[in-house]
């Protein structure tokens, strides 16, 4: 199995006000295809990892490797550069851009990498259908429910075809069914061979993973193997 | 490069919030309507008032005595004195640079109706011209001709008579040429009709006025050797002010004048005025454009303060495009077209909106129907107002898209 995340001792500090160590030394290997998920309490440093992670944020020391790339001072230009290419992001509040339809929020990150309007549109249709939205592509974000709209952010995390895809709290926002259906998908999508990493403090979601990194106060306290427990909760199906 | 796609984008999010994009891009339309309407105007007025003057030659001055403020050589101050054919004799002679010299006789008339052509007649004043006074200040002929060098060598009882005079005189498309009329109580062949009107006048109307050869009024008006006034013109290249200088130091010298009197002669310099007209305009013309220029400037503050405002509302949207892959330099391009859009299609059609109503403007005020383009902007100027337009928009854009160059994905994404 080939790693495609590497954490060597990363620090965190955020210097607003008083100075706050919310990472210390995160030490952590992710493989290829892996389901993962990231627990702690509120305040553990979960978002801040997972946002090193997506390269939406620096670190202080330490070294990150994605996809045998280092991930270390990047230009904001570079960074953009990667997220778009290797990193599809699914957050609580969705994040849709709330005058375009599902289609053109799913067919954004395709933008960027300047395809056509027409394909890219095409594109985004063939993911929305894969995740039966068909018939709400040309829905805005305000006509559809939360479970919609997740499924909206997860159809336009895939789109680019990402290495990994990260999720902050995916079903925080959904009500206990939908959640349920939500995170249905996701391991439908991981089942593809998709790296997946979901950061929650449910353990209920957690547990649906093959792997719980536990965090607190910005240090791993352990990681579990919970492959055993997750094959035989749920039966794996391709999406496919 | 024409990024279909990308002004789509733009599209989008402008018209997303139409109202507040109109209002925005009223200001700019008004700051370059301004601009553009307040340099027609200062155009037109300049036209029409160049427009009096266009028949005079410029490099002439006009000079006719006065009173002495100052004692001298044992004249007392106050004294009336008389310019004389010898002074004009001497002038000719003597200044350089003079290319020509007209004297003018402008007897004073107290009778009414001393103007009878049968039945008809009218109150007018008479003046005794030479020929080349035509040089300095031309007339538009209805009839004939203006005075030639014969009727003033030969003294002939012949005038040349203003519009009104005709009017008054003739019946409505009569000839008047060889006709006879009675000024002052002599009969004189009418020659030429003059228009008169749009030039300057130095002695009334030239609508109302009677020209007559200066040596055929200087005997029969009894005026001896009498000049009333004269014109004189600078050869071209030589200040009219240094020509000036020399006559006046000729008339004070042959009229025992105190060389410092400031009031003996007076004077009439139109290239001085057209000197001071012509700073008059650019005074007006700096003004349109601090004005006009003003206008726009708070237009376009209105752009870049309201794009900053949208940007901060749009800080969530910026975010998401920037964690999806959104370099921050695509962003800024983004808001700085937008800002740009907004100035440059608010901008033209205020250029065009303020070039329509001086058009309409002329139209209104031109005689004959046709636009005469009096009150319009040069196409430089247009093109100029073009250009701040589109400097103005670029750099109205710039404050908002550093604003939102800057903004980090995670900032805006943790933004509820
Ligand atoms: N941008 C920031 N500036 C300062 N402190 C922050 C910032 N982001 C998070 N924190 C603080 O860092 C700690 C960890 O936050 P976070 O990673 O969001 O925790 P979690 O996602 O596990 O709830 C919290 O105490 C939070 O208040
Ligand atoms: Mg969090």
């Amino acid at each position: 199995m080939s790693t495609i995340i590497k954490l060597k001792n990363i620090n965190k500090t955020y210097y607003n006000g008083a100075p706050l160590h919310v990472l210390k030394g995160i030490d952590l290997e992710i493989n290829r295809g892996e389901l993962v998920s990231i627990m702690g309490a509120s305040g553990s440093g979960k978002s801040t990892l997972l946002n090193i992670l997506g390269i939406l944020d620096n670190y202080d020391t330490g070294e990150y490797h994605l996809n045998n790339e280092l991930i270390k001072n990047l230009s904001e230009t570079q960074a953009a550069h990667f997220r778009n290419k290797l990193i599809g992001f699914i957050f609580q509040s969705f994040n849709l851009i709330s005058f375009k339809n599902a289609m053109e929020n799913v067919a954004l990150p395709l933008y960027y990498q300047k395809v056509s309007r027409k394909a890219r549109n095409k594109i985004a249709l063939e993911y929305l259908d894969k995740l039966g939205l068909k018939e709400w592509a040309h829905h805005m974000p305000n006509e559809l429910s939360g479970g919609q709209k997740q499924r909206v952010a997860i159809a336009r995390a895939l789109i680019s075809k990402p290495q990994i895809i990260l999720a902050d709290e995916p079903t925080g926002a959904l009500d206990s069914k939908t959640s349920a259906e939500v995170l249905e998908v996701l391991k439908k999508v991981n089942a593809t061979g998709m790296t997946m990493i979901i950061v929650t403090h449910e353990s209920g979601v957690a547990n649906m993973t093959n792997k719980i990194i536990r965090l607190k106060d910005g240090i791993i306290e352990k990681i579990e193997d919970n492959s055993e427990h997750n094959i035989s909760a749920f039966g794996i199906q391709n999406i496919k | 490069m024409f990024d279909l796609d990308r002004w789509n984008e733009i599209f989008i999010t402008i018209s997303r919030n139409k109202v507040r994009s109109i209002l925005t891009a009223f200001g700019v339309f008004w700051g370059i309507f301004m601009l553009v309407a307040l340099l027609g105007g200062g155009n037109g007025l300049e036209r029409s008032i160049s427009k009096n003057f266009s028949e005079l030659a410029t490099n002439s001055c006009f000079l006719w005595s006065g009173r002495t403020s100052e004692a001298y050589k044992g004249f007392r101050k106050g004294r009336r004195w008389q310019i004389n054919t010898h002074d004009i004799d001497v002038i000719k002679a003597t200044v350089k640079g003079l290319d020509e010299i007209s004297s003018m006789l402008m007897p004073w008339s107290a009778a009414t109706d001393n103007v009878v052509r049968g039945e008809k007649k009218g109150t007018f004043s008479a003046q005794g011209n030479y020929a080349n006074y035509d040089k300095i200040d031309k007339s538009t002929m209805m009839f004939g001709r203006y005075l030639n060098d014969m009727d003033i060598q030969e003294h002939r009882k012949v005038c040349m008579i203003g519009s009104r005079v005709y009017e008054v005189l003739f019946n409505r498309g009569e000839d008047p040429i060889g006709k006879d009329i009675r000024v002052d109580g002599v009969y004189y062949k009418v020659i030429g009709v003059g228009e008169g009107g749009d030039n300057m006048s130095f002695n009334g109307d030239k609508r109302e006025m009677i020209i007559i050869p200066f040596t055929t009024m200087q005997k029969l008006y009894n005026v001896g050797d009498r000049v009333d006034a004269f014109f004189a013109m600078a050869k071209s290249g030589v200040a009219v002010s240094e020509v000036q200088e020399q006559i006046e130091t000729i008339l004070k010298t042959n009229h025992s004048i105190a060389p410092n009197d400031k009031q003996a002669i007076n004077s009439f310099n139109l290239e001085e005025i057209f000197k001071q007209i012509g700073y008059l305009f650019l005074g007006v013309n700096v003004l349109a454009w601090i004005v006009g220029f003003g206008t726009l400037f708070a237009g376009i503050i209105g752009v870049s303060n309201i794009m900053m405002v949208t940007v901060r509302e749009r800080t969530q949207e910026i975010g998401i495009r920037r964690a999806l892959g959104a370099k921050p330099s695509t962003i800024m391009t983004q808001i700085m077209s937008e800002s740009f859009t907004i100035t440059a299609i608010a901008g033209f059609l205020g250029i065009s909106f303020g070039v329509l109503v001086l058009q309409m403007f002329d139209l209104a005020i031109s005689d004959d129907g046709g636009a005469t383009s009096v009150f319009q902007i040069s196409f430089f100027t247009a093109i100029a107002a073009a250009l701040i337009i589109i400097i103005l928009g670029t750099l109205a854009g710039l404050g908002p898209a550093f604003r939102a160059m800057k903004i980090k994905p995670i900032e805006a994404l943790s933004e509820e």
